[in-house]
């Protein structure tokens, strides 16, 4: 651990004002999504703690404003900050296991690919290419209409589309590495296929996935926010980000802007971090020739 | 042939700050090439020849950078030139000939087209006059039907064919000296052969200078007037080419002499120099190749040997040089 | 000891289609759709032996298929047509399973110390692997740490360097882990792909001792690529020179080096850049380039930049004659010596 803040990456990073304050954001994120729900006094999806003569109450800075809902409320009485915290849980889970699902499955089907060529090769890269011709928004539309909307059809939209990326670059990355003689050393040893994609080419074709699967965290939150605010996304029971934006877009022009802004707002910060310590982390393990 | 030497190079010092501390690729490095003299530059990978080619030009980027030192160009300090003033000299006064052909054209633009440049920037000939001086050096590089390879793309020829190129290239501007980073050690034995021919005629042909860089010490001894051996950044032996192969006086310089297979005097076991190359960014004190020597004493450990004149040409950093005849 | 020659290669053919999938090789025109089939002649029929603790040689330059023989012997292709005997057996159409015992027989060590060495795995792990593979049992593999070692030992690194990977080390030693890789299942052949050529002349030397050291102590025979002939000499028994995929001539290396006789071998030995004053053997300069390997030139392949060759050479191959001394070769200046002149 002590040769970790020794290393030249510990080094580089302080160093780096845009992987501190990307990391502190999502640090600060990760924390609210935890801890958060234990800290407000209120669960805004408990119906019997909601007051309705607590609704729009605007942000504590402005008329009207109170003390106990700094961010103000929303028409039901929820507080705004509330919302957001139990919200971001929810965002940040489908990010999460979104990018998880597409990495572990682009992943396997990248190596596959790659190691074995021909016809499997082929068979595979045009269903990518297919897969990639259908924004998510489409399968989640069907999804929708065929079973229903929820947590897990916005994950199987979302996989859906997310795991070429990292089938094409483990793709490529397979076959660079599979002409190295490391590989044809490992053959010569007696090793069997499946081994030798397990033990030599995936641990050497991991580190560009890195970058991708944090920044493809980001972009899931983004777009699962999409969703939610055309309605084919998460239910009501399950506000997400996303969603909480497009229950306030609806009084938005009445002034009511509040409901509509802090969540977006937070996304906002989320991706924001997420893509400055991706830039970091990019150049940092981009392999530098001496 | 004039007593000013065409390149003095005095005390060339070049590092770089990695992070994991400072490499001192080149720490005083001194030599003098004459007007139409071929100097070889030997030393292991890593040893710091190619470092020294691209100081002379000033193209060293960071975390390198030159820390010391004069090159003097016919008394221009070109380690103190301003980068226009670099620019003038590259390709125009000196010429670079790099290992890998590949790599140094721009497989984007015909051959022709980089040829051009080169005599657009250097020159004032107008486009027919470049057009007749690029077909003339292609056939003087030996590519046949020159006008018409003219406007093909590197990778349309083969890997000697390219490295002709690229001579050609480095000849155009008619340079004064030509640094040749290891022109021929991707190249097929017997496409060697002909390079090293075509080089070695063309520099007498336009009465050009060389430094050869390079590891191979039987290309070099074919080719070069006189020679420098460099260990970790410093110059440990110089001088006449037959002096230093014949009777080297440096126990480095030995040792990789005797490490090539010879065919006429075969032994059992080749004779070979033990140990690995120090850590560059953790050098002993005193002599860099004490622990790889056979002859090293205490002294060599306190105190680092400077370059003495020997016998013959030759100067050696050492405290206990061989002696002609002496055996390692 | 039996007259089985360690290793025995008949006619060792290898050759890789190139040119994409169906739609890549589409071609319309002449009168209709036809897709080609462009091949690269890799290794055109090749043969010979090894006797147990022999070492051969095979030289040529790039493109003249000895790495791809060397390959497909130790099959990381499976070739063409043609027979590969280990120790008699027939290995060139075998599956996995029927290859895995052979595999403790025959290892290789390839050229590049770079990429020969996963770099995410550590030495102790590297070295062992060609073992483990061999023994399955938990009672097998007690010994395993020891032998890595001893291993170790041998190759001329020490025990605290098992732990450590790759990047710490330098080319020399990293060559060395892999041979140390290749010593594991203590084979009785060993395949080196230009196992010096990546490294300085210092360390060369240091490591084609190591492999004669350990040829005299284990009875290893070594089929040995390389481009370098005065490596060659210092270190083979037998040599073989390749030219386009083909074998041009075999003879016992003093032989070979004292009275060459194909045109390409003796150009090869005269091009190469020597630290002696003098060279007496006539210099044979070739003119252009090696043709390329998707298309043969018709009779000898190496008519188009031969000094010698006549209308014989465009009609008819040569095949490999025996001249005496156990040298062989192709040439049809055999049959018609007095066209030798310069």
């Amino acid at each position: 651990m002590t040769g970790f803040f020794a290393s030249e990456f510990f080094h580089n990073y302080r160093r780096s004002s845009s992987a501190i304050i990307g990391s502190a954001l999502m640090v600060v994120f990760a924390f609210a999504v935890i801890a958060g729900p234990f800290l407000v006094a209120q669960n805004p999806y408990d119906i019997a703690s909601l007051n309705l003569m607590d609704s729009y109450k605007p942000p504590v800075w402005l008329p009207g404003g109170d003390a106990q809902f700094w961010l103000g409320t929303d028409g039901q009485g929820r507080d705004v900050w509330a919302s957001i915290l139990y919200g971001a849980r929810i965002s940040l889970f489908i990010g999460l296991v979104a990018m998880i699902a597409s990495c572990t499955i682009g992943t396997l089907l990248g190596l596959i690919a790659g190691f074995y060529g021909g016809i499997i090769d082929s068979v595979i890269m045009r269903i990518a290419d297919i897969q990639l011709s259908f924004p998510s928004i489409l399968i989640a539309l069907f999804l929708m209409s065929a079973v229903g909307t929820g947590v897990d059809k916005v994950l199987i939209a979302l996989t859906a589309v997310g795991w070429v990326v990292y089938a094409r670059t483990v793709r490529g990355s397979t076959l660079s590495e599979i002409e190295k003689e490391y590989v044809q050393a490992a053959k010569v040893a007696g090793l069997p296929n499946h081994k030798i994609i397990r033990k030599h080419v995936l641990p050497n074709v991991l580190t560009p996935l890195i970058v991708i699967a944090t920044i493809q965290v980001g972009t899931f939150v983004l777009i699962e926010a999409s969703l939610s605010f055309l309605g084919v996304g998460v239910p009501i029971t399950q506000p997400s980000l996303g969603l909480l934006i497009k229950n306030g877009f609806d009084v938005l022009f009445s002034g009511l802007w509040w409901t509509s802004v802090f969540p977006g707002v937070a996304i906002m910060m989320l991706v924001f971090g997420i893509n400055l310590f991706g830039d970091f982390l990019r150049d940092e393990l981009n392999p530098r020739l001496k | 042939m004039t007593d000013q030497p065409l390149l003095s190079v005095r005390d060339l010092r070049t590092y770089f700050h990695t992070f994991s501390g400072t490499v001192k690729a080149v720490d005083g490095v001194s030599f003098e090439i004459g007007q139409g003299e071929v100097m070889g530059l030997v030393g292991e990978s890593g040893g710091g020849k190619s470092v020294v080619g691209f100081s002379i030009l000033g193209l060293i980027d960071s975390p390198g950078k030159i820390e010391g030192g004069e090159i003097l160009l016919n008394g221009k300090d070109l380690a103190a030139a301003s980068e226009a003033e670099l620019r003038e000299v590259r390709g125009r006064e000196i010429s670079m000939v790099f290992q890998d052909p590949m790599t140094s054209l721009n497989p984007l633009h015909t051959v022709g087209r980089q040829m051009d440049e080169v005599l657009r920037l250097h020159t004032d000939l107008d486009a027919k006059a470049r057009q007749t001086a690029c077909v003339e050096m292609l056939e003087s590089v030996g590519i046949s039907r020159a006008a018409e390879r003219l406007k093909a793309y590197p990778h349309q020829f083969s890997g000697g064919m390219r490295q002709r190129v690229v001579i050609a290239i480095a000849l155009l501007a008619r340079p004064r000296l030509i640094i040749a980073d290891e022109p021929t050690t991707a190249l097929d034995v017997t496409i060697q052969s002909q390079i090293l021919k075509l080089m070695r005629s063309q520099i007498a042909e336009k009465g050009a200078s060389m430094i050869l860089i390079t590891h191979d010490l039987a290309v070099v001894s074919e080719m070069a007037d006189h020679i420098t051996v460099l260990y970790c950044g410093k110059v440990v032996e110089r001088g006449h080419t037959r002096d230093l192969i014949e009777a080297p006086s440096h126990p480095y310089t030995r040792g990789l002499i005797d490490s090539i297979p010879d065919t006429e005097n075969r032994h059992e076991r080749l004779s070979q120099v033990p140990g690995t190359v120090p850590d560059i960014r953790n050098l002993p004190k005193g002599c860099n190749f004490q622990d790889r020597c056979p002859r090293a004493q205490a002294l060599c450990a306190e105190q680092e040997p400077a370059l003495a004149p020997q016998h013959g040409s030759l100067y050696a950093a050492c405290h206990f040089p061989l002696k002609p005849g002496e055996a390692a | 000891m039996t007259d089985t020659p360690m290793l025995d290669v008949r006619d060792l053919q290898m050759h890789f289609p190139i040119g994409g999938g169906l739609l890549d090789r589409l071609r319309v025109g002449a009168g209709g759709i036809r897709f080609d089939n462009p091949v690269v002649h890799a290794v055109n029929g090749v043969s010979f032996k090894i006797a147990r603790g022999a070492i051969m040689a095979l030289v040529g330059e790039s493109g003249c298929g000895k790495s791809t023989v060397a390959k497909t012997i130790a099959r990381i292709y499976k070739p063409t047509a043609g027979e590969v005997q280990v120790e008699g057996e027939d290995i060139a159409g075998y599956g996995f399973a029927d290859l895995l015992p052979v595999r403790a027989r025959m290892q290789m060590i390839f050229q590049d110390p770079y990429a020969s060495l996963n770099p995410r795995q550590r030495v102790r792990d590297i070295v062992a692997e060609p073992l483990l593979e061999q023994t399955k049992g938990a009672q097998d593999r007690k010994d395993v740490p020891r032998r890595i070692e001893e291993l170790l030992a041998r190759v001329g690194l020490n025990a605290e360097h098992a732990g450590r990977y790759p990047h710490q080390f330098s080319g020399g030693q990293r060559q060395r882990i892999g041979i140390a890789r290749a010593l594991s299942v203590t084979p009785g052949l060993i395949i080196a792909d230009e196992p010096v050529s990546a490294l300085d002349v210092s360390i060369q030397a240091q490591i084609l001792n190591l492999m004669k050291d350990l040829r005299d102590e284990f009875g290893l025979a070594y089929l040995f690529i390389s481009h370098d002939l005065s490596v060659v000499n210092h270190i083979a028994d037998q040599v073989g020179v390749m030219y386009l995929g083909f074998l041009v001539e075999h003879a016992p290396r003093d032989v070979l080096f004292k009275r060459p006789r194909h045109p390409y071998t003796r150009a090869l030995l005269s091009a190469a850049p020597s630290i002696k004053e003098k060279r007496d053997t006539e210099e044979i300069v070739l003119s252009g380039e090696v043709p390329s390997a998707l298309s043969l030139p018709s009779g000898c392949c190496f008519r188009t930049r031969c000094p010698f060759a006549w209308e014989r050479c465009a009609q008819e191959r040569p095949v490999l004659q025996d001249v005496g001394d156990g040298q062989t070769v192709a040439c049809h200046l055999i049959d018609e010596p007095e066209r030798d002149k310069v």
